[in-house]
């Protein structure tokens, strides 16, 4: 059976293209859902993908939330669906309540585009069983908005439960608390990150890797790890 | 027809690098002596009918739900407009 993964198009979404074609790349059908959607059409997980959704207007993903298909991937995602929220996704998560904390924009004041090494530090959640633990990758990382702040009780508390998934390496681009890039949930369906795995899915079109210019691949096993954990 | 003034701005423990980029473009202009510039937020709700005690009530509870994120953020007043 092909894993079906859905990919939310919000007004002012950008990288919902790029997202799909990571999804068909790690051998799962991409199945577009709208925001005015009124059901998730069966898919067995979503992604939430990047972009500047009603123009960031308000607050980066405050009115993205209270998009219909919102309702549902909220409620699907307390319910065990596997949700991935990257960098705008990211953000709505976070003003969904599905993640703790919230982004805001960079320390530096600038919109930052870099490739940007990470380590992979909780390998049990769904978009990440298939990275050894501690592994360091490289994905693009493009945002304005991309600091995650919260209270140091939530911070302590992500820490000690292992729902830091992903953490700055060598340098932190945007100010975020203890060099946190991404989370999870308690149960681990729901993970958010700033940065862009869809963006390094493809030899050619990828980060500068040690295998040549732009060959890196390591965004393509978020997308390989959902599949595996639909099919176990 | 009334209307309702919520007003929010960043948490004081939050850097604000909106307040800090205008701090920063201030004494470019001439304007010096200003030690600090913090920018919040400001909205008009308006309503059919005068501001009841009601009407207050519910845009506080929008303003804490929709207006503002309190990771992030404080709502500072909600008042009726003069």
């Amino acid at each position: 059976m092909t894993a079906r993964i859905g990919v939310v198009t919000f007004p002012g979404s950008l990288d919902d293209r790029d997202a799909a074609r990571a999804v068909r790349l790690a051998g799962a059908e991409a199945v577009a859902l709208w925001h005015a959607d009124a059901d998730l059409h069966g898919v067995d997980a979503v992604i939430l993908p990047g972009g500047f959704s009603y123009g960031d207007y308000l607050r980066a993903g405050a009115i993205s939330r209270f998009a219909p298909v919102m309702e549902k991937v909220v409620d699907a995602a307390r319910g065990g669906l596997p949700v991935l929220g990257i960098c705008n996704g990211f953000q709505i998560l976070c003003e969904a309540h599905l993640l703790p904390g919230a982004m805001i924009k960079n320390d530096h004041r600038t919109f930052i585009c870099r490739e940007q090494v990470l380590s992979v530090e909780n390998t049990a959640t769904a978009w990440t069983r298939e990275f050894a633990p501690g592994e360091r990758i490289t994905v693009p990382l493009k945002n304005q908005d991309g600091q995650f702040v919260a209270d140091d009780r939530t911070l302590d508390e992500l820490e000690a439960t292992g729902r830091v998934v992903f953490r700055y390496q060598d340098w932190n681009p945007n100010g975020s608390r203890r060099d946190i890039a991404g989370i999870t949930n308690a149960a681990g369906n729901v993970v958010g990150l700033m940065p862009h795995p869809e963006h390094a899915v493809e030899p050619g079109f990828g980060p500068d890797s040690p295998d040549g210019p732009r060959r890196g691949t390591d965004g393509l096993r978020f997308f390989t790890s959902v599949v595996s954990a639909l099919v176990a | 027809m009334g209307r309702v003034v919520v007003e929010v701005m960043p948490k004081p423990e939050i850097l604000d690098p909106q307040g800090k980029a205008v701090a920063a473009a201030l004494p470019r202009l001439g304007f010096h002596g200003f030690t600090g510039v913090r920018q919040g937020k400001r909205f008009e709700l308006e309503v059919d009918g005068p501001v009841t005690p009601e009407v207050l009530e519910r845009v506080r509870e929008a303003a804490t739900t929709l207006l503002s994120n309190p990771v992030i953020e404080d709502v500072v007043s909600v008042e009726e407009a003069e």
